[in-house]
């Protein structure tokens, strides 16, 4: 009897160690969306896509030859470049677009961006390179490999640099500036397009980054991007839309549910559980976790 | 009866094509699929266009008019048009059920809401393989027969979906001029006004949403017995997103509308495939384009082209009509 306690205690930490990695990825993506949501009022489904094409665009460097630490940066630059174009040639031109057809221009890029890469990569499934190997390491009673490391390592890297940037630089207060006003924040001298591409840019670098990490232990395809934008979406919806830190908890929330639901209940409806919580959620808090209750201006 | 004349275009076009042309596959293959559509994308315009509001779910509630059908005619030998009228009550079951919470919400956070209930049912329909089929679907569903007639041929089905796209329109458009199509624009346009004014706001948005989950069960019925076969693929987030898109693309809150897009977002796919591999890459850009650069919808765009060649010609009469609103889902 003791030993099942035991058991079931050990499995159940194991479940929250890798509950906690995945999670990560979601926060990230979470974080890119309500990044580009904040900027702009843009939900943005091409975020998934941003980390397909982290992830795949490393494979293919890596064919071509390119040393691994090199691959991973320009991999990176190449999904900001991606973010830019975006912002530039989709978001800018479609301004003052209603709620329904922004969601479409962007589903579209996603459709788009998934063609692309179905043209350059084929529809094979690529396993990239763990960072650091894949011996396993034991700590206490879960057992991670390396790159479970890595991910929760750089996601709080990463979540303490957007942060830092957000609350305390002068680009970032900018953004923020302009997300509460545009037209307020253009007259005090802030060049509101810029600061939209840079939050595209910024965006598409933190999907790429999470597509860099999660790929080694999970796989990357053309559309590996779908599932794990729409995620990310439930995570930014979690914490609260607009609310950067809310999409980081609503993504270490989901993935640790989800990973605790799919190994004590059932793992053929793993990502069910994501959009079952999230309805739950929806229903006694209508705004997020995290969110502000919405005013209604008549 | 003004009011009908498209309704009389659309029906004479619909019953003319096959006449016409009743061996070419672009009429009764292609044509059955845009019939169908059309009833998905009406119902659809009906809660996305006039009262306003987002579903990025719908294709579920299509595919669990599809699948009651196809389990209660296979497994349980129930009759077509009873089984039919089963998924319909389920759906009006389920529809309202879930109306409930999900149409508290607003904007973004009810396309949340409906991307996930859309999702759930997706993985619902995989997981329950002891009565579903799981992923590899249910076959031999067997087709329907009225008065005797067993609809087998592409022609037959052709005209069974012509008539329930018909009654889809005519419903829609009736709707829309009644006393709770009114109700439904005075919800779009301000939902606060609408209550000022007396009308019940919540019971008006759950109707509408009910009413166009009902369309999409009975064209899944339809579906599952014209392809006698259904997985649970032909109902995922993918379908959802493009019954949405023939709304948007169409040009929202007008049924016409909703059928130019049904129209265009079948016949687009059946065309870019002799491009092969860029079809989807063609594809993303020409959704993209559409919506930048006609975001009222294709039809307003052409409608208004063509309204401003003809007043070119005929020297100066009224402005073109600029009523058309932006159409804002979380205002």
């Amino acid at each position: 009897m003791l030993s099942e306690v035991k058991l079931m205690f050990d499995q159940i930490i194991q479940f929250l160690a890798t509950g906690l990695s995945i999670g990560s990825t979601y926060a990230l993506v979470g974080l890119g969306f309500a990044i580009i949501y904040n900027a702009s009022g843009v939900v943005n489904f091409a975020q998934g896509e941003f980390v397909m094409l982290g992830a795949m665009s490393v494979v293919g460097l890596l064919g071509a030859g390119v040393p691994y630490p090199l691959a991973l940066l320009v991999a990176i630059a190449i999904v900001t470049l991606v973010g830019f174009s975006l912002n530039k040639f989709a978001i800018e031109p479609a301004r003052g677009a209603s709620v329904v057809a922004t969601i479409i221009i962007t589903i579209g890029a996603s459709i788009l961006l998934r063609g692309a890469a179905l043209l350059i990569w084929g529809k094979d499934i690529f396993s990239m390179p763990a960072f650091t190997g894949d011996e396993p390491i034991q700590i206490g009673a879960a057992t991670l490999v390396p790159q479970n490391l890595w991910i929760m390592g750089i996601t709080v890297i990463l979540v303490l640099g957007v942060r830092y940037f957000f609350d305390k630089t002068l680009i970032g207060k900018a953004i923020l500036a302009c997300s509460c006003n545009k037209t307020a924040a253009g007259l005090v001298g802030i060049n509101v397009k810029l600061m939209l591409l840079t939050s595209y840019g910024l965006s598409a670098a933190i999907g790429a980054v999470a597509g860099l990490l999660i790929a080694p232990i999970a796989f990357t395809s053309f559309d590996a991007g779908t599932m794990l934008g729409l995620k990310g979406f439930a995570a930014a919806i979690l914490g609260g839309m607009g609310s950067s830190m809310g999409a980081v908890a609503g993504g270490l929330v989901l993935g640790v549910l989800e990973s605790l639901g799919a190994g004590l209940i059932s793992s053929g409806y793993k990502d069910a559980i994501a959009f079952v919580i999230i309805l739950a959620v929806l229903f006694f808090k209508p705004s997020g976790l995290f969110g502000f209750k919405s005013v209604d201006r008549v | 009866m003004n009011r009908l004349k498209g309704f009389y275009v659309y029906a004479a076009v619909v019953a003319l094509l096959p006449i016409l042309f009743p061996d070419n596959y672009f009429v009764t293959v292609v044509g059955a699929t845009i019939l169908l559509n059309v009833i998905l994308a009406v119902g659809l315009n009906l809660f996305i266009g006039y009262a306003g509001q987002i579903s990025l779910g719908h294709a579920a509630f299509f595919g669990i008019g599809a699948y009651s059908s196809a389990v209660l005619t296979t497994r349980f030998e129930l009759n077509a048009w009873l089984a039919m009228l089963v998924g319909l009550g389920l759906v009006y079951v389920i529809a309202n059920l879930v109306a409930r919470p999900i149409l508290k919400l607003k904007g973004h956070y009810l396309a949340m809401a409906t991307l996930g209930f859309g999702i759930i049912v997706n993985i619902i329909l995989v997981q329950e393989s002891s009565w579903s089929g799981g992923p590899d679907g249910l076959g031999d569903i067997p087709t329907l027969s009225l008065f005797g007639f067993d609809i087998d041929t592409d022609l037959r089905w052709y005209g069974m979906i012509a008539f329930f796209s018909l009654a889809a329109i005519l419903v829609s458009l009736n709707i829309i001029d009644s006393r709770a199509g009114r109700e439904l624009r005075a919800v779009h346009g301000s939902e606060f006004a609408a209550q000022m004014m007396g009308v019940d706001t919540v019971r008006t948005r759950t109707n509408v949403f009910v009413l166009s989950a009902m369309f999409a069960s009975l064209a899944g019925s339809l579906f599952a017995h014209q392809q006698a076969f259904v997985s649970p693929e032909s109902f995922g987030f993918g379908f959802s997103i493009e019954i949405v898109t023939m709304v948007v693309l169409g040009g929202m809150a007008s049924t016409y509308g909703a059928v130019f897009g049904a129209i265009v977002l079948t016949l687009l796919p059946e065309t870019l495939v002799v491009f092969e591999d860029y079809e989807m890459l063609i594809f993303g850009g020409i959704l993209m384009g559409g919506m930048i650069f006609m975001p009222q919808g294709l039809f307003v765009f052409l409608t208004q082209k063509i309204r401003t060649v003809l007043n070119h010609r005929s020297g100066p009469s009224p402005k073109p009509q600029d009523a058309q609103k932006t159409l804002e889902c979380d205002s």
